[in-house]
């Protein structure tokens, strides 16, 4: 089981945290016209990267914040988390 | 048919076998019987660690023996020349005690307790016997001196490697003929029949430093942790500490003047008395997850008498979180693999060593040792002094420059270098081992046989390190080729291996290296000086299989003795193509037993390698996994039963449902109340009494589980704008809207009605099963898309009972109950909402409908739900208020076409495909999912659509999942379209009804389709799916 760093509350167990995919996904802007091939590529395209991985977490039965987590997929080293708002 | 010819050979021989054998077996339940309780003949008059003054009795199998306290039932019954434990797994041959510890593949017990209370494939080696223990032997059929089973030994030639799987290929009819035999034959032990009355524990648990085992690099690493002043946790398997120092020779090393025994006492007394370090005896570590997390069973009462352990906690398993971890886990010692190397009275050298030193059991009294290294030259020592007869060293070396071998020879012990053993004899116990000498490359033998007489074999091939943990966790191997082991090679910088698991052998060497190891780890300087005195090792040679003098297919070389499997498998498998060393595994079940193989399964991978001439290196090991030994279910499940199992949710009103007969239905973990039956009502009978009363006068539902998620902040409407199908900001204040939310692929997700209390204020309710997670989906988007948005959300579903009364006079029953609101259809329409009191409490009352009649929804504080509620029933009195659980609402619901999320739909739906375009507001400039409706596959018109079924004949009621085809073919498969999602006997109409999904749907409205049952077809015709008051009078009444 992970240990994950909380950018709010500090080192947890994975047991306390949702995981929310790829962090690097861009949803398209609201409202905007683009394309099928856009569009399914934001909905349903991922990578599935062998190393590091920026990814969303979820502190679900915590603070309930979402964070950023720089992870190795092989490994599961993680090297940083982050807010939101901050650089990974 | 060849192998159908097999089939009847073995029917035949078991019939051949019982007739003949019956009369042995008779004979030798006499021999049983006349045998008297035998005393410790084998137990020395002194010596050892156990409390020689607490005599204790134990049955096994049925017979009565004793021993003394801090015996194991393996040293109890040796002691008693007690050797025979059980029945190999698939040769049923007799097997006996092997080793000493966890590592043991054979002597597996059934230990029996209270009626139906047992516990299987217990190690002898490990479990404490105490007052009243009885076990008996498993896997033999009557009895294990006499085993049916064991004509699978007779025809063992037919039943090679990957047996199973060939069996499984034949025609499925043969194998019916088999399956009676196969069961029987496979398995280990017996499970409990009766609940496990035992309490169990769990405890989480953090520390600085976790030390895993306590033998002398455990120790000594304890020793300078303890210095960091840090939370500190020490754990061993054993019951008592010192590892395999605990029994060594007392005479043939010293640590600082004292013997082993006397060094590990003073050592574990200076620990003790340590405030910062916490022990742990009879705790084995099961697992080691990522990042120092380690699970952990710990033994608390299994070695207590029944009376002792009473109200006493069976087990506790750990869940550590350790900073820094040291793994001390030793080494095993290997056996050597030769024909017939598997009869009872073989045994482990190390373990006999410890039977004599720990134990002061003899293992036998004319022993022959066979042995690769100089480390078997000790047990030969203790046991020589001890008074047990040596009857010769068989050694695989042309000779050895170790100080043992010379101090044997002083001692007139006769050591035959360069020779090997190639068989055995000896059907339950060893009397003889066959010897030759072996030529200068080890390849083959030369020279003359000849035998020496002995009962009791000691083997050693040499130690392989326990890498168990050191893997689970991550860490990568590398194969030492000189000493001929796996050894670790990088791991995490949280975590090191010191002694004899890490590769490094011989009492100075380990502990020298651990404290300085142990103290780079924890930056500390601390080096207590050690005056070490030890004997002097020579060098180890291997021979993963060795020669025999008899062609390969008639012997019986042992590599995995719980599974049976020989080396002749592995070559076997080797031959038919299998190169990956786990796919050799697999297909010969070598390392798969219970044991995982941690005795054979190095040479498993030597005998792959040699074959296969691959560098051991390169072959890889295969994987440990957890748990490194077996780990009870009770452990695993803790205090987590029956009522505790899961979390249960009840509403405030639950208490009235229970007492006034509903049955409950599991919603996520809510009980919601699912119908409440009269006398003798069954529960179709009672759900259309429910059904009806609520459509026609009042009923009453406790909604209570509904989610409610409080919505505040300038942004609210335009958040909601974002995440329902339809338009918000023009609700006004006071009234309340059915949304629908999508996926961002267009798929209905949830649904339900929110109310706008505010400017700024909205309440949303959700499904019951969809509450959490549509918090968290609201959450998402909040916090990573749309930050800017000023929103705030606090789920309130526990905060608020909801109390629903439908019917035409639930106006009447709310005007009583409800005093300060004005129920006018003109003050108050359908879809608003209005704040009341009833009495002082305050409530919220929204007129909303799921049932389509009119219909009022109060909400109240939580604590006043079951008052709330009871004023509703009392109120309603004169209108016969009905309660009606969540069957009926599903009724009334479908009557009026009303979806529920999660059942008309499955993640592939959208809202159009329920017919539902009017919720998709053309105007928003986005929705969550909207640009999904207009991809090529969401506008297909041939989609599964929803519509109505109705039975041609209308008593028939259709099952919910069933399949609708539109052309029936006497047998399947046909081409299915669709499938009914929900289903009933509307008693408001008095026909059956249903819904259902079906390809193009939408235009079959009126077409003939039908739905294949196992025993008939059922005709149907495609409907509308509103099938009571399209106009909805009913709501507005
Ligand atoms: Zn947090």
């Amino acid at each position: 089981m992970l240990e994950i760093k909380c950018p709010y509350c500090g080192k947890r167990s994975q047991n306390e945290f949702s995981y929310g995919g790829d962090a690097k996904i861009k949803r398209p802007e609201l409202g905007k016209e683009i394309s099928d091939k856009e569009w399914d590529n934001f909905v349903y395209y991922r990578d599935n990267p062998k190393g590091k991985h920026s990814e969303l977490w979820h502190h679900i039965s915590g603070c309930r914040q979402w964070f950023k987590v720089s992870r190795d997929t092989a490994s599961h080293e993680i090297f940083k988390t982050a807010k939101l708002d901050e650089d990974l | 048919m060849k192998d159908g010819t097999m089939s009847m050979d073995v029917d035949v021989g078991l019939i051949w076998l019982e007739t003949h054998q019956m009369i042995k077996f008779t004979s030798s339940i006499k021999w049983e019987k006349s045998q008297k309780i035998m005393s410790n003949k084998f137990r020395l008059s002194s010596g050892g660690q156990i409390n020689r003054t607490e005599r204790i009795s134990f049955k096994f199998n049925g017979k009565t023996f004793y021993g003394f306290k801090g015996d194991t039932l393996a040293s109890a019954l040796l002691a008693n020349g007690v050797h025979l434990i059980g029945r190999s797994f698939k040769y049923h041959r007799p097997r006996g005690i092997f080793s000493s510890g966890a590592e043991e593949t054979n002597a597996l017990v059934q230990v029996i307790k209270d009626k139906g209370k047992t516990d299987p494939n217990i190690r002898a080696t490990q479990i404490e016997i105490f007052e009243g223990f009885n076990a008996e032997s498993q896997n033999c059929w009557p009895t294990v001196n006499f085993d049916l089973g064991a004509i699978n030994n007779l025809f063992s030639p037919i039943i090679p490697a990957g047996f199973y799987y060939k069996t499984f290929m034949w025609p499925a009819n043969l194998w019916g003929g088999y399956e009676h035999f196969i069961r029987k034959a496979a398995g280990l032990g017996k499970s409990p029949t009766e609940n496990d009355p035992d309490i169990y524990d769990h405890k989480y648990y953090h520390c600085d430093v976790l030390i895993v085992g306590s033998g002398p690099a455990g120790l000594s690493a304890a020793k300078v942790a303890v210095k960091t002043g840090k939370k500190i946790l020490l754990v061993d398997e054993r019951p008592s500490f010192g590892g395999n120092l605990a029994f060594a020779d007392e005479e043939l090393s010293k640590i600082n003047d004292l013997k082993p025994s006397e060094w590990i006492e003073e050592t574990c007394t200076e620990l003790q008395n340590n405030k910062n370090i916490k022990i742990l005896n009879r705790t084995s570590v099961a697992a080691y997850h990522n990042y120092n997390y380690l699970i952990m069973m710990q033994n608390l009462s299994d070695h207590l008498s029944e009376k002792e352990k009473k109200g006493k906690i069976r087990q506790r398993l750990w869940k550590v979180r350790a900073k820094k971890v040291i793994l001390a886990t030793g080494s095993i010692e290997r056996p050597m693999v030769f024909d017939c190397n598997d009869r009872p009275g073989i045994m482990l050298s190390s373990a006999v060593r410890k039977y004599i030193n720990y134990y002061g059991v003899k293992c036998g009294n004319n022993v022959v040792i066979f042995t690769s290294n100089d480390d078997a030259y000790e047990t030969a020592i203790s046991l020589h002094n001890k008074g047990v007869k040596i009857e010769a060293i068989v050694d695989i070396r042309e000779q050895s420059s170790g100080d043992l071998p010379k101090k044997c020879n002083e001692l007139g012990i006769k050591i035959l270098w360069k020779n090997t053993i190639i068989y055995t004899e000896g059907y339950k116990k060893i009397n003889n081992v066959h010897v030759m000498k072996l030529s200068n490359n080890n390849s083959c033998i030369i020279g003359n046989k000849f035998k020496i007489n002995c009962d009791l074999l000691c083997v050693s091939g040499g130690y392989t390190p326990a890498v168990h943990l050191f893997t689970q966790s991550g860490g990568k191997l590398t194969f030492n080729e000189g000493k001929y082991y796996f050894q670790p090679k990088t791991t995490s910088p949280n975590q090191i291996s010191v002694g004899s698991c890490n590769g490094t052998f011989g009492l100075k060497k380990i502990i020298e290296e651990t404290q300085t190891k142990t103290n780079e780890f924890l930056n500390l300087n601390h080096n207590d000086q050690s005056n070490i005195t030890e004997s002097k090792s020579g060098n180890f040679e291997n021979i993963w299989l060795l020669p025999s003098d008899k062609v390969s297919g008639k012997t019986k070389p042992f590599v995995d003795y719980q599974n049976d499997t020989t080396a002749n498998d592995i070559k076997l498998a080797l031959r038919e193509g299998y190169k990956s060393i786990e796919h050799v595994k697999r297909y010969t079940t070598t390392g798969m037993a219970t044991d995982q193989g941690k005795i054979g399964n190095m040479h498993a991978l030597g005998i792959v390698s040699e074959i296969t001439n691959t560098k051991m290196g390169e072959l890889g090991t295969t994987t440990f996994r957890p748990p490194y030994t077996p780990l009870t279910f009770g452990a695993v499940v803790g205090r987590n039963v029956k009522q505790f199992f899961d979390i249960v949710r009840k509403t405030p009103i639950h208490e009235w449902h229970e007492k006034n007969g509903a049955k409950f239905e599991d919603v996520g973990q809510w009980k919601r109340a699912w119908y409440y039956p009269n006398k003798n009502e069954t529960m179709y009978e009672a759900v259309q009494r429910e059904s009806k009363a609520a459509r026609n006068g009042a009923g009453i539902l406790d909604a209570s589980t509904l989610g409610k998620i409080d919505i505040q902040g300038s942004d609210a409407s335009e958040f909601l704008n974002r995440v329902y199908t339809n338009a918000w900001s023009k609700l006004a204040i006071g009234k309340c809207r059915y949304g629908l939310m999508l996926n961002d692929d267009g798929m209905v997700y949830d649904d339900g009605v929110t109310t706008r209390l505010g400017d700024n204020h909205y309440i949303m309710t959700t499904t019951t099963g969809g509450a959490a997670s549509v918090m968290s989906k609201l959450e998402d988007f909040l916090q990573t898309e749309w930050p800017e948005l000023n929103v705030y959300l606090t789920s309130v579903t526990d905060h608020f009972a909801t109390v629903s009364v439908c019917g035409s006079h639930s106006k009447k029953i709310l005007e009583k109950v409800v005093k300060n609101i004005n129920f006018s259809n003109q003050n108050f329409p359908h879809m608003s909402f209005k704040e009341g009191l009833v009495d002082k409490i305050k409530c919220r009352v929204m007129r909303i409908s799921f049932t389509g009649e009119l219909s009022y929804e109060i909400n109240v504080q939580s604590n006043y739900g079951q008052v709330v509620w009871e004023k509703c029933m009392e109120a309603g009195k004169e209108f016969k208020i009905t309660p009606y659980g969540t069957e009926a609402m599903h009724l009334l619901r479908a009557e009026k076409g009303f979806i529920i999320a999660g059942q008309e739909t499955d993640g592939t739906i959208t809202p159009v495909d329920l017919q539902m375009d009017w919720i998709i507001s053309k105007k928003k400039y986005d929705f969550i999912g909207k640009r999904s409706l207009y991809r090529s596959d969401t506008m297909r018109e041939n989609r599964k659509q929803l519509v109505g079924l109705l039975t041609n004949d209308p008593k028939e009621i259709l099952e919910e999942g069933a399949q609708i085809v539109e052309e029936v073919k006497s047998k399947p498969p046909m081409d299915m379209i669709g499938h009914v999602t929900s289903s009933y006997y509307s008693p408001n109409l008095n026909k059956s009804i249903a819904l259902a999904v079906v390809k193009n749907g939408k235009k079959l409205k009126g077409k003939k389709l039908f739905v294949p049952m196992s025993d008939k077809t059922i005709e149907v015709t495609v409907s509308d799916t509103v099938f009571l008051d399209k106009e909805g009078d009913r709501l507005n009444a």
